[in-house]
C-alpha cells in the first residue's frame, strides 16, 4: 500500500529579552546554576509574577510577519503539572486565548512553493533544567532557565515529508532571526521543535493517529527522527497493529524513537486563567510601531534581489539567508558600485566558503563589507587580476590592511603598459624558438604555453587580456 | 497608653510623654501576660526593641510619619524578610522569608514597630482561625469561643490590646468576620487597592490586605500606608490615593443606606438582625435616608466562591512542593513518595479539602460545569451589587449570621463553618471594598455592622463609619480583664 505522512510541528522559540518573561533576572546563558534566578522564579511564598513587555512586543512582531491574525485581548493561563524544575508547580503559559492566531508561511521544495498554515503562536515560561548527573542517585535543579520566554508556535498538519518539515522549520528559524526575537541557537537550547507524525493510506481524508516526537533539537534530527517514526508506524500497521497516540522520545544515538507516556498516562494540565496577569491588550499604538519596526521579511528580499540584482533565485537564495549576510551584499554593492554578479560570486563562493571552513558565521567575519568592496574595485577596474585578487583576500583575511594597501606593499599591481609586457614578449618569443615553430606549423594548444611563460615572468600580473592580444599579434 | 488611639499616641511621642522604647516594652509586657489567647504565632522582641531605639531617634530628628515608633503586628501572610513566616502552616514552620512583602516594606518605610506576627488559619482557609497549626486563639471576650477567621490572631491582639493596630488579609470575610467577632474595626480595601506581593496566596483574584484598628480614625491611618499601586503586582490599580483621614469628619446627610433584603433572611439570629436596625436608625439620626434594595444572586455566592477559591489555591499551593523550602518529609523513596508525603503531612486538613475541590473543579469534563459557571455567576453578582449602588450610595447589613461560636462547635461539619462567611463572600467575588464596625453585643458578644461601598470609596466608608463611632461607643468597648 502506499502511505502518505502528516506531519505539524511545534516550535519553541526562545525570545531574545534580556530579563525574563515575569521577572527582572537575566536570561543570559551558560551561567552557574541558580544564579540567574530571582525570588520570582524560585516561585518564592507570596511572589507574583509582570509581565515584560519587550516579550508582547516581540510575539507581535511575529505575528505580523506571518500575516497572522493578532489578538487584542490574550490571557495567560495556568498549566498545571508537578515536577522538580517547575517551581511554582503551574506553567505560565497561553491555552485558549493566545496573542497569536491563525496566520501561514511559505516555503519552497525543489522550485515550488507550498504554504504552511499556523495554526498559532503563544507566549509561555521555561522551566529550568534537572541534572541527573553528578548527584550520586539525586537530582540537581539549575533554575536559570526557569522564566525564559518563550514563544510556541504551532503549524497546521500540512506538511507530507520529513524534508518538508526541515524545510519549514528552516524557514521559522529565518523568520524569527529577521526579526531579530531570538537568536535561533540550537545547541543551547533557544530553538528546537516537537513533531507531530501520523500516516494514512494515500488518498484517504482523515488523519492517521499520532505521535508527537519531543524535543528535538536540530534540522538533522528532525529529519531523522521523522522518518524512522514513519517508518516505525507503517510497519506498525502492515503487520497488524495500531498507533497509539503517546508521546515519544528520539535517541539520536540510536536513531529510534521510544515511549515516554501514552494519551491515558498524560497529565490533566487543568488550565484556567492566571489570577496574578491582567489580560495583555494590544493597542494600536504597538501595532503601528511594530508595523513600522518589521524589517524587510526574507521571501520579499529574496524577490527584490531577482528583480534589482538581477540574480538568480538560487544566489538570492542565499544571499538573503540571513538578514545579516543580505545587509553585507547590499553593503558590498554600494560601496563597491561594482557589478552585482561580481559582489554575489565574491560573497557566495570566497567569503562563505572561508567562514564555513572557520566555522564563523557573517557577524564574525574578519573582512567586513567596506574592506571586500576596495578588493572588488581593484579588480573591476583591472588593477589587479581574479588570481592576483584570491591572494588579496587571503591576506584580507588575516590582517587589518586594506585591498590597496596589501596591493601597493606586495607591488601586486597588474602591468597594463603594453611597452613593458610587449618587452617581455618579445623576450620569450627569442628564448623558444622551437615552441614558436610549433605553433606556427599548426599546435594551437602551444599558445597557452606562451601565456604561462609571460605570467611566470610578471609573477601574475601582466594583464592576461593585453598578454593573449600581443602574443595572437606577434606570432601571426 | 494601650487603650490611646494612634494620633494620641503619636502626639504622645512627640511631646515626650513616653519614648516609642516604652510603649513597645508596656505592649511587650501585655503580650507575655496573656499568652494563652494564642494570638502571636512569632514574637519579636528584640526586633521590635531595635526598631523602637530607631523610631525614637528619628522622632527626635523630625522626619517623621504618624506610625513612627507606634507598636504593631502583622498576619503571618505577610513575607518579613528574615523573620519566620508560616501562613499559618506545618508546611512553613521552618521557612524565614528571604524578603518583605510591599506592606511590610511601606511599614518599615513609615517607621512603625513590629511586635511579631499573628495566628491565622492555615494559608487563611477557615472562619474561626481553628485550621492554624498552631492551634486555636480564643476570643476574649468569652475565651471558650473563637475569634472568627481567618485573620482571627490579628481580632484577638487589637481587641485586648496586644498590639495598637494590626494588618489582616481578606478573601471571602477574613478580615471583616473577626473583626464582627471581636469588637473591633476591619476594613477591607477595594481589590487592587493594596498590594498582594509578598502576602502569600491563597485565592489571588480574591485575596486583598487591610487595616483592623480600634476605631475608624486609626484604619484610616494604616491604610494610608498599605494603599497604593504596586509596580511587583500586576492587579494592583494604578490609581492616587486619596488622605483617608481628612474626610472623616465629612457630613452624611443625605446619605443613601441600602439594606439589601437578602441579608436579613431567616439564618440571620434575630439579636443580630435588631442591633443591625438599631445602628442603622443611628444613621437615621444622622441625616440618612434608608431604603431596601435587592441582591437577587446572593444565595450563589457561597458555591461560586468556593468553586474559584479552591480552584485558585489549588494552584498557587502547588509550590509547597519540599523542593525548594518548607516542610520536606523524611528519606523519601522518590519523587513521588516525596511529594505525596511532604504534603500529606504538612497541610492540614481544610486545606487538603480545597486543594482537591479545587483540583476537581478544574480537571477535564468538568471545568465548564464548575469553573467557568462560577465565573458566570461571579460577573451576575457583581452587576447586582453594580445595579444596588446606583440606587444607594452604600448598603449596611450584618457581617455574620452569629456571634462568636464555641471553639470546636463547627469544625467537623466544612459546610455549617462555610456559612458563617454567607454575607462576607459575594462582596470578595465583586472586588468591593467594606468595613465591619462595631455595634452592639448580644449576650455579651460583639456584633459587627456591615458597610459596604463603591469601588476605591474607601475614604467614604471610613467616614461614615467614624461618624458613627463619635456618636456611640460600642467601638471603646474592652474585654474583662484586658481594660
Amino acid at each position: 500500500m502506499e502511505w502518505e505522512t502528516v506531519i505539524g510541528l511545534e516550535i519553541h522559540a526562545q525570545l531574545a529579552t534580556k530579563s525574563k518573561i515575569f521577572s527582572a533576572a537575566s536570561t543570559a546563558y551558560g551561567s552557574e546554576p541558580n544564579t540567574q534566578a530571582c525570588a520570582v522564579d524560585l516561585g518564592l511564598p507570596g511572589v507574583l509574577p509582570v509581565l515584560n513587555e519587550e516579550v508582547v512586543r516581540m510575539a507581535v512582531k511575529f505575528g505580523m510577519a506571518i500575516e497572522a491574525e493578532v489578538a487584542p485581548y490574550s490571557v495567560f493561563a495556568r498549566k498545571n503539572y508537578f515536577y522538580p524544575d517547575l517551581p511554582k508547580g503551574y506553567q505560565i503559559s497561553q491555552m485558549e486565548l493566545p496573542i497569536v492566531g491563525t496566520g501561514h508561511l511559505d516555503i519552497e521544495m525543489d522550485g515550488k512553493v507550498k504554504r504552511i498554515g499556523v495554526t498559532r503562536a503563544h507566549l509561555e515560561e521555561d522551566a529550568g533544567k534537572s541534572l541527573h548527573e553528578d548527584f550520586h542517585g539525586l537530582t540537581g535543579i539549575d533554575l536559570n532557565r526557569a522564566g525564559t520566554p518563550l514563544l510556541e508556535i504551532v503549524s497546521e498538519p500540512d506538511m507530507r515529508s520529513a524534508k518538508e518539515a526541515v524545510a519549514y522549520m528552516r524557514k521559522i528559524h529565518e523568520l524569527v532571526r529577521y526579526l531579530e526575537i531570538c537568536d535561533g541557537n540550537m545547541q543551547e537550547g533557544s530553538f528546537r521543535c516537537d513533531a507531530n507524525v501520523s500516516v494514512r493510506p494515500k488518498g484517504q481524508q482523515e488523519y492517521g493517529t499520532r505521535a508527537e516526537l519531543k524535543n528535538i533539537n536540530s534540522f538533522k534530527f528532525v529529519e531523522k527522527a521523522i522518518n524512522i517514526e514513519v517508518e516505525r508506524q507503517i510497519d506498525l500497521i502492515e503487520g497488524g497493529g495500531t498507533v497509539i497516540q503517546e508521546t515519544r522520545l528520539y535517541d539520536s544515538d540510536k536513531n529510534e524513537t521510544r515511549s515516554m507516556r501514552s494519551k491515558e498516562e498524560a497529565n490533566d494540565y487543568r488550565y484556567f486563567p492566571d489570577p496574578d496577569l491582567l489580560p495583555v491588550e494590544i493597542s494600536n499604538t504597538l501595532r503601528a510601531e511594530v508595523t513600522a519596526s518589521l524589517p524587510e521579511l526574507p521571501t520579499a528580499k529574496k524577490q527584490r534581489f531577482i528583480k534589482q540584482y538581477k540574480q538568480d533565485s538560487e544566489t538570492s537564495t542565499t544571499l538573503t539567508s540571513s538578514r545579516q549576510l543580505a545587509d553585507f551584499y547590499e553593503s558590498v554593492v554600494e560601496s563597491s558600485g561594482c557589478e552585482a554578479k561580481l559582489c554575489s560570486n565574491w560573497i557566495t563562493v570566497n567569503l562563505l566558503g572561508a567562514l564555513n571552513k572557520a566555522d564563523i558565521d557573517i557577524n564574525q567575519s574578519p573582512i567586513d563589507s567596506e574592506r571586500l568592496a576596495g578588493l572588488l574595485k581593484r579588480i573591476e577596474d583591472n588593477t589587479i587580476s581574479g588570481k592576483i585578487a584570491k591572494q588579496v583576500f587571503d591576506t584580507l583575511w588575516d590582517s587589518t590592511a586594506t585591498a590597496d594597501e596589501i596591493i601597493e606593499e606586495k607591488g601586486l599591481k597588474q602591468i597594463t603598459d603594453s611597452g613593458a609586457i610587449e618587452t617581455i614578449i618579445d623576450k620569450i618569443i627569442v628564448d623558444n624558438p622551437q615552441q614558436v615553430e610549433q605553433y606556427l606549423s599548426g599546435k594551437d594548444k602551444v599558445f597557452g604555453f606562451f601565456v604561462g611563460q609571460a605570467m611566470k615572468a610578471t609573477q601574475g600580473k601582466a594583464n592576461p587580456a593585453e598578454v593573449n592580444k600581443m602574443l595572437k599579434d606577434k606570432l601571426k | 497608653m494601650h487603650n490611646k488611639t494612634i494620633t494620641d499616641l503619636a502626639k504622645g511621642l512627640r511631646s515626650q510623654e513616653f519614648s516609642s522604647v516604652e510603649l513597645t516594652q508596656a505592649y511587650l509586657k501585655r503580650i507575655k501576660k496573656h499568652t494563652d489567647l494564642n494570638c502571636y504565632i512569632t514574637f519579636t522582641e528584640e526586633q521590635a526593641l531595635k526598631s523602637a531605639q530607631q523610631a525614637d531617634k528619628q522622632l527626635s530628628s523630625g522626619k517623621t510619619s504618624l506610625l513612627t515608633g507606634i507598636p504593631i503586628a502583622q498576619k503571618d501572610i505577610f513575607c518579613t524578610q528574615d523573620v519566620k513566616t508560616t501562613c499559618g502552616s506545618k508546611m512553613l514552620d521552618t521557612f524565614i522569608a528571604p524578603y518583605n512583602a510591599t506592606v511590610i516594606e511601606k511599614f518599615n518605610l513609615a517607621g512603625a514597630v513590629m511586635l511579631g506576627k499573628l495566628n491565622m488559619d492555615e494559608f487563611a482557609m477557615g472562619s474561626s482561625n481553628e485550621t492554624s497549626f498552631y492551634g486555636a486563639v480564643k476570643n476574649p471576650w468569652q475565651t471558650d469561643s473563637v475569634p472568627g477567621g481567618s485573620s482571627g490572631g490579628s481580632a484577638v491582639a487589637v481587641s485586648a490590646r496586644l498590639a495598637v493596630a494590626v494588618t489582616g488579609t481578606d478573601t471571602g470575610g477574613s478580615i471583616r468576620q473577626p473583626a464582627s467577632l471581636c469588637g473591633i474595626t476591619g476594613l477591607k480595601p477595594t481589590y487592587g487597592r493594596v498590594s498582594r506581593y509578598g502576602m502569600i496566596a491563597f485565592a489571588s483574584s480574591l485575596d486583598q490586605g487591610g487595616p483592623m484598628a480600634r476605631s475608624a480614625e486609626d484604619a484610616a491611618i494604616l491604610l494610608q500606608t498599605m494603599a497604593g499601586f504596586d509596580e511587583k503586582d500586576s492587579t494592583s490599580v494604578d490609581k492616587d490615593v486619596p488622605d483617608y483621614s481628612t474626610g472623616l469628619n465629612n457630613s452624611i446627610e443625605g446619605l443613601k443606606i441600602g439594606l439589601p433584603k437578602e441579608f436579613f433572611n431567616e439564618g440571620l439570629n434575630n439579636d443580630i438582625a435588631n442591633t443591625i436596625e438599631t445602628a442603622v436608625s443611628e444613621y437615621k439620626k444622622l441625616g440618612a435616608e434608608v431604603k431596601e434594595v435587592s441582591l437577587p444572586n446572593m444565595k450563589l455566592a457561597i458555591p461560586a466562591y468556593y468553586v474559584i477559591a479552591s480552584a485558585e489555591c489549588s494552584a498557587n499551593l502547588s509550590r509547597f512542593d519540599g523542593v525548594r523550602f518548607g516542610y520536606r518529609c523524611d528519606n523519601p523513596a522518590d519523587l513521588n513518595d516525596l511529594y505525596i508525603r511532604s504534603r500529606g503531612e504538612a497541610f492540614g486538613s481544610e486545606v487538603k479539602r480545597r486543594i482537591l475541590m479545587g483540583t476537581y473543579a478544574l480537571s477535564a469534563g468538568y471545568y465548564d460545569a464548575y469553573y467557568i459557571k462560577a465565573q458566570k455567576i461571579r460577573r451576575l453578582i457583581a452587576d447586582d451589587f453594580k445595579q444596588a449602588l446606583s440606587e444607594v450610595d452604600i448598603l449596611m447589613g450584618p457581617v455574620s449570621p452569629t456571634t462568636a461560636f464555641g471553639i470546636g462547635e463547627k469544625t467537623n461539619d466544612p459546610i455549617e463553618m462555610y456559612l458563617a462567611d454567607i454575607y462576607t463572600i459575594a462582596v470578595n467575588l465583586a472586588g468591593l471594598p467594606a468595613m465591619s464596625i462595631p455595634a452592639g453585643f448580644v449576650e455579651n458578644k460583639p456584633v459587627g455592622l456591615h458597610v459596604i461601598g463603591n469601588y476605591f470609596t474607601e475614604d467614604k466608608l471610613l467616614n461614615i463609619a467614624h461618624k458613627y463611632q463619635q456618636v456611640t461607643n460600642w467601638h471603646l468597648q474592652t474585654p474583662k480583664g484586658f481594660e
